[in-house]
């Protein structure tokens, strides 16, 4: 049985197709990461896995429940850390988890020595009989992870785990969801735009897009597909230059950012007096050459025609990752 | 049945409503300010006025206590529906939505709460207004007044149930306690008695549910209704009953985002 099976799965809202026709399968235990953009339309996606939203075509299982018809089944073999945050500031953080143990049916003992366990996974023991509302950004956010594993989910869904936290806290939450996939064996759904979150976590990688899924694989692999080493040049004149490129042979594929071009290439090391020498060929002097391997950016660019790094976040993250931060919601 | 009506649910839901009333110390006090005022200026203002049929040994404040009590029950059971747009609002709805209870217990559990609450500023104000010179005629008198007081509160719980399913955020609830809350609570007799409005008004009044949500709480306060205790009963009785079904049904429907 596969953790996740989803076959034709859409979602439409009026004219917006938000899902698209998705066929997917997470096999047990596995990290599996969604990445795309904004409105990629991964936090809909989501949503219909765990019941809060129903499909409009398709159909999925869930731990083998049936999304549409077996909703409870599938709502307590879940656990869910949604995008926005979803805790109760005024209570404490033994008492949100209290809250949850109880909305699961948990019986007493579990319920004590299960907040125990999962207070102390996210690092969270000290501050257990703190009021949320004076938790940090990243505080509250692993509460809610820890909440997400109160009673023992086989899935375990994340959307945007660290969106808006800063890296340190990013770097920290990654390591507690390593440590949690492999010690309660709990198969992981996470959705991100952070390239380096999906590279330093999953163990397979779906790109989204526009609702549709462009290509499923483990991240080396995806890397690898491309196969060419990546050459970043940068002038002053790069119209000029992008032309000149173009017409090379052996540069495979060429792209424009804002102030560099980045070309496809075999054997990255050898084209660079390449390089030199065509744009000196047609007057332009390079200010800098690169060679690197290819990235779950560039992947990610091959696939989508756009590229997401970190500086591309909308600005309606930014603003929500700031208020998580603050840790006043959408106050 | 059991998947049904979860208990344990239902007590969880009411017990974080208590935590979250009990920390807000600010909120009790609030409510009560209010119909304090109202109390003590309409009360001593009035101190000698007897509009129409009130009879004589009842002097205002008396007449207008049970009034007050039944706008502080309807005002308090309103919170409920407040309270759920916070949720929304906060994402907490989310975090109730997808735990494997059904949506019976979900309602059940937060009109226990919403009622709990605004019975106990019921009782607050029953004793604020009891130190300003309430009298109470007798116990079981009190005990009619009791079965008014949770009729009243379980009815406007749902009823702010129901609106806050249907309403995305609280600029639209406000709009409806303005034009909903407030002609309920004018005309149900509360201040005066309804035989001084035109006869259009008293009509409204008649189909005004609260008009025998007022009338029970002073027949079993000091004794005097205008009507016979078993016609304002089954009357709130039927709106209650009406209003649990509307709740549960628009709740069952909402949409989590
Ligand atoms: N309730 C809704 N009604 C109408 N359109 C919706 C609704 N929810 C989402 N959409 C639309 O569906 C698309 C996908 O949205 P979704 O939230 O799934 O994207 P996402 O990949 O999670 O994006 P983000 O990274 O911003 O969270 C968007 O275009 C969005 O505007
Ligand atoms: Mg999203």
């Amino acid at each position: 049985m596969h953790a996740i099976e989803t076959r034709g799965l859409t979602k439409k809202f009026d004219a917006l197709t938000a899902v698209k026709q998705v066929d997917l399968q997470v096999a047990q235990g596995e990290i599996f990461g969604l990445l795309g953009p904004n409105g990629a339309g991964k936090t809909t996606f989501i949503k219909m896995l765990s019941t809060l939203s129903e499909p409009t075509e398709g159909d999925a299982r869930v731990w083998g429940h049936d999304i549409r018809r077996e909703k409870d089944a599938v709502r307590h073999d879940i656990g869910m850390v949604f995008q926005d945050p979803a805790v109760d500031d005024r209570l404490t953080g033994r008492e949100n988890l209290d809250f949850h143990a109880r909305m699961y049916g948990m019986k007493k003992t579990d319920r004590i020595s299960r907040i125990g366990e999962v207070l102390d996974l996210v690092g969270l023991t000290d501050k257990a009989g703190e009021l949320l509302r004076n938790y940090s950004g990243g505080m509250k956010r692993r509460l809610e992870i820890a909440r997400g594993l109160m009673h023992f989910p086989r899935v375990l869904f994340l959307d945007e785990p660290t969106l808006g936290l800063d890296p340190q806290t990013r770097y920290h939450i990654w390591e507690y969801i390593k440590g949690l996939n492999a010690q309660e064996q709990v198969t992981i759904v996470l959705t991100t735009h952070y390239m380096e979150e999906a590279d330093e976590l999953c163990s397979r990688i779906g790109i989204i897009d526009y609702g549709s899924i462009l290509v499923i694989d483990t991240p080396e692999a995806l890397k690898n597909t491309l196969g060419n080493d990546l050459l970043t040049v940068k002038a002053a004149d790069l119209d000029a230059l992008q032309q000149a490129f173009g017409n090379e042979s052996w540069v495979l594929e060429v792209n424009r950012f804002d102030s560099s071009l980045v070309l496809s290439v075999q054997q990255g090391e050898e084209k660079v007096p390449l390089a030199v020498n065509t744009a000196q060929k047609h007057g332009v002097t390079l200010t800098s050459v690169s060679v690197r391997k290819p990235t779950l950016d560039d992947v990610f660019l091959h696939y989508t025609g756009k590229s997401i790094r970190e500086e591309d976040v909308s600005e309606k993250d930014q603003i929500r990752g700031r208020m998580r931060m603050h840790g006043s919601g959408r106050r | 049945m059991k998947n049904i009506i979860n208990i344990q649910a239902i007590y969880v839901l009411w017990l974080r409503e208590m935590k979250r009333y009990l920390r807000a110390k600010s909120r009790i006090v609030g409510s009560l300010g209010m119909p304090f005022f109202f109390l003590l200026f309409l009360g001593t203002g009035f101190k000698n006025f007897r509009p129409g049929t009130v009879p004589p040994d009842v002097d205002y404040l008396n007449f207008v206590a049970p009034g007050i009590l039944a706008i502080v029950l309807q005002m308090g059971s309103m919170m409920t529906g407040i309270a759920i747009l916070w949720d929304r609002q906060f994402g907490f709805l989310k975090e109730i939505m997808v735990a494997p209870v059904s949506r019976i217990s979900i309602v059940l559990g937060r009109t226990a709460g919403g009622m709990t609450t605004a019975l106990f500023q019921g009782f607050l104000f029953i004793g604020v207004a009891f130190f300003v010179g309430l009298r109470i005629e007798s116990i079981t008198g009190v005990i009619v007044a009791l079965c008014f007081m949770v009729l009243i509160a379980c009815s406007f719980v749902n009823l702010g149930l129901a609106i806050s399913s249907l309403m995305r955020d609280m600029q639209g609830f406000s709009l409806v306690m303005n034009f909903i809350m407030v002609p309920i609570f004018l005309l149900s007799g509360a201040l005066f008695p309804v035989e001084q409005f035109p006869v259009w008004v008293r009509v409204l009044s008649y189909i005004d549910p609260l008009f025998y949500g007022v009338d029970g709480l002073r027949y079993g306060l000091i004794g005097v209704s205008k009507f016979p205790l078993w016609l304002d009963f089954s009357m709130l009785l039927l709106f209650c009953a009406f209003m649990v079904g509307l709740g549960a049904y628009l709740f069952s429907k909402v949409d989590v985002d």
